[in-house]
């Protein structure tokens, strides 16, 4: 089984509360802040490379190539998950400001049409732009079969289907897919028996997270190879079709009042706050 | 809020990919796996034996070891790990300086092919743990002392001696021994359950809490002519291998600096007295200040004596400056945050009388600040002050 996993890469998410906005208004700035791998991404590739080993004896039983679309260094990104075991990299050369989920999407075609993976796993959204797109206009753009939120993966029908788990509200829903298909991953999905392969005995219990990167993996990354394309090279010539007209912080709360009696709480409530 | 580490100079730019990853990964790991309970092993004087198959299935233990199972990083990759480490506890530091520089580095240099295939793989996975016997109740900063000997016999060796203040003693599976055989310190590879091999375990210590500590007694101990290791004669020997162990602490003792720095910033921010956060006042300005800007020291000084030992132009003397200053400036810092939060310094609720406490240990072992004062005295003067 081959999966192709796009990851990108974001400010880090344990900061976020010092993510500025530019004086102008233009963009949301990030200087000074760590970049880090989006954490349902990480979890993409956690799920990916369950799916595709025997995780009793560790042996790799399929391929795991992670791609990701941004500027040069986000290699180092790419590399983070070669460490943690994934076979090969992509990354596409493009600014961070030049694309939304559709330019992204159409960059993955692109990919899909390159690799022809058995299935296309993903992290349900990005914790910086929280747009939640990518995945399902992917699938639509390839006509392919898509199940969102995915919080259990078990490969069914022989290797030629998958049985997902969706979050949905007040509960899970199983749904059945064909492959190829496109899986966008919730954060149950590394949760010990999350993912079932056939391969690796159904009493191996993995940790409830993503894997750390070894040293030996960390090692071996190094010699993995990254494929370089740009977003015009794969021949996308997509334009973002969101706008960004403004950004602003939220305003600043007002400082409390302090009351002298639970009459005049009463009466604030009443006359101003308006909730009685 | 995530720990991301002091680097006021940005040193991390310094860093290649690789060890960034490292850093990153090791320092995830103490975050997740070594904090949430470390305190309580502190406490109960017990050493974290669920976290030796993952500092395996790491790699951290002898990393920088090549084959064997193990990772083959580079001088600075190990210092992070190990600086890593020591954020989470100076216990858990020791534990892998032990297991990589004081016993699969001497197998790896100076043991036999059947003695590194033996030992390394299983000691790389965890599997297996290492002790370093030297040090004698009576011989420590003069280790050519040393009482314990080894006689020649027909089917090997018998070793007769006390080993003291050995970390991991009475849990190792197999303890590397220095011992004289014909006035020559030699080392040997003594199995646990070896007749005549005994340790019992150190009790009421006030540092190192969380780090297995013992007393090895070697009574008419015979180990076969294959116990000996057959690649160094002298105090070169296990020299060598405190210079590796060395290097390391260096680095490690950032990582506890690092620890009561953030703490105590935080702990400054937050506490407020008379009418403002006592990060407001100067005094405590003046501390914080010091401190960062001696862990910004020691991280170049780390920095650049990795550099050196990965160019192979590293001295030992160069070793001792590291260790000296950087034990002695995070201990200073250790102290200088338990000031800064006041009662609550003392508690097991933050980690800096914690730190402070095993860096008293590491203050001493591994040659002590005095004995590196010396040694840095004789290289720059010529004359020896040892005697």
């Amino acid at each position: 089984m081959k999966i192709l996993v796009p990851i990108k890469r974001v400010a880090d998410p344990d900061n976020a509360n010092k993510v500025k906005v530019s004086a102008d208004g233009s963009r949301v700035t990030s200087e000074g802040l760590e970049q880090k791998v989006n954490p349902f991404d990480e979890y993409a590739v956690e799920a990916a490379l369950r799916l595709t080993e025997n995780g009793a004896t560790q042996s790799r039983e399929g391929e795991v190539v992670v791609c990701s679309v941004g500027p040069k260094d986000v290699a180092q990104t790419i590399r983070g998950a070669l460490a943690m075991g994934a076979e090969r990299g992509i990354l596409v050369d493009g600014a961070d400001d030049a694309m939304d989920a559709n330019v992204i999407a159409a960059v993955l075609e692109k990919l899909y049409a390159q690799e022809k993976p058995d299935l296309v796993v993903l992290g349900k959204q990005q914790v910086d732009g929280d747009s939640n797109q990518v995945g399902q206009i992917l699938a639509e753009r390839l006509g392919l079969p898509q199940a969102t939120f995915a919080n259990s993966i078990e490969l069914a029908d022989g290797g030629k289907a998958c049985v997902v788990g969706r979050e949905v509200d007040g509960g899970v829903l199983r749904v059945k897919v064909g492959l190829p298909a496109v899986i966008t991953v919730d954060l149950r999905i590394v949760g010990s028996k999350a993912i079932a392969n056939g391969i690796t005995p159904a009493t191996h219990a993995y940790p409830d997270a993503p894997r750390y990167a070894s040293l030996k993996g960390i090692m071996s990354a190094k010699k993995k190879p990254i494929a370089e394309h740009t977003i015009a090279s794969l021949g996308v010539t997509e334009a973002p079709r969101i706008e960004y007209l403004k950004f602003e912080l939220p305003p600043k709360r007002a400082a409390g009042v302090k009351v002298e009696s639970v009459q005049e709480l009463v009466e604030k409530l009443h006359s101003q706050a308006k909730v009685i | 809020m995530a720990f991301r580490g002091v680097d006021y100079y940005e040193i991390g730019e310094l860093l290649s990919d690789e060890e960034k990853l490292v850093q990153s990964t090791v320092r995830s790991f103490v975050e997740e796996r070594v904090l949430p309970d470390i305190a309580r092993h502190y406490e109960a004087g017990t050493f974290p034996e669920s976290l030796i198959g993952e500092l395996g299935q790491l790699g951290l233990l002898g990393a920088f070891i090549d084959g064997y199972g193990c990772a083959g990083m580079g001088p600075v990759a190990y210092g992070l790990i190990l600086q890593e480490l020591e954020r989470g506890d100076s216990g858990l530091r020791s534990f892998c300086s032990v297991q990589g520089s004081l016993v699969m580095f001497p197998i790896h240099s100076f043991g036999s092919e059947e003695q590194r295939e033996k030992w390394l793989p299983r000691l790389a996975r965890g599997e297996a743990i290492g002790c370093f016997g030297l040090t004698e109740p009576d011989f420590g900063s003069n280790p050519g002392g040393m009482l314990t000997r080894a006689q020649r016999t027909k089917d090997g060796f018998v070793l007769n001696g006390t080993k003291r203040w050995i970390t991991n003693g009475d849990v190792a599976d197999v303890a590397v021994v220095w011992a004289k055989l014909d006035g020559m310190v030699r080392g040997f590879l003594v199995e646990k359950g070896t007749p005549g091999f005994s340790a019992r375990r150190i009790h009421g210590k006030f540092s190192l809490r969380a780090s297995v500590t013992s007393e090895l007694f070697l009574e008419d101990c015979l180990v076969p002519e294959t116990a000996l290791l057959p690649g160094v004669e002298g105090l070169r020997g296990p020299l060598t291998c405190l210079n590796s162990a060395r290097y390391g602490i260096a680095w490690g003792a950032i990582g506890a600096a690092m620890a009561c720095y953030e703490c105590a910033l935080g702990y400054a921010m937050d506490r407020r007295q008379f009418s403002r956060p006592i990060a407001g006042y100067q005094l405590v300005q003046h501390k914080l200040v010091e401190m960062l800007t001696e862990i910004t020291k020691a991280q170049l000084l780390c920095l650049r004596l990795g550099r050196l030992k990965e160019s192979g132009r590293l001295r030992h003397t160069q070793v001792s400056l590291a260790k000296r200053n950087n034990v002695v400036q995070a201990l200073h810092i250790a102290r200088m945050a338990r000031d800064i939060l006041g009662a609550n310094g003392i508690t097991y609720e933050y980690p800096v009388a914690r730190h402070l406490l095993n860096l008293e240990s590491v203050y001493t072992y591994e040659g002590t600040h005095d004995i590196h004062t010396l040694i840095l005295g004789q290289d720059i003067t010529g004359i020896s002050a040892f005697e």
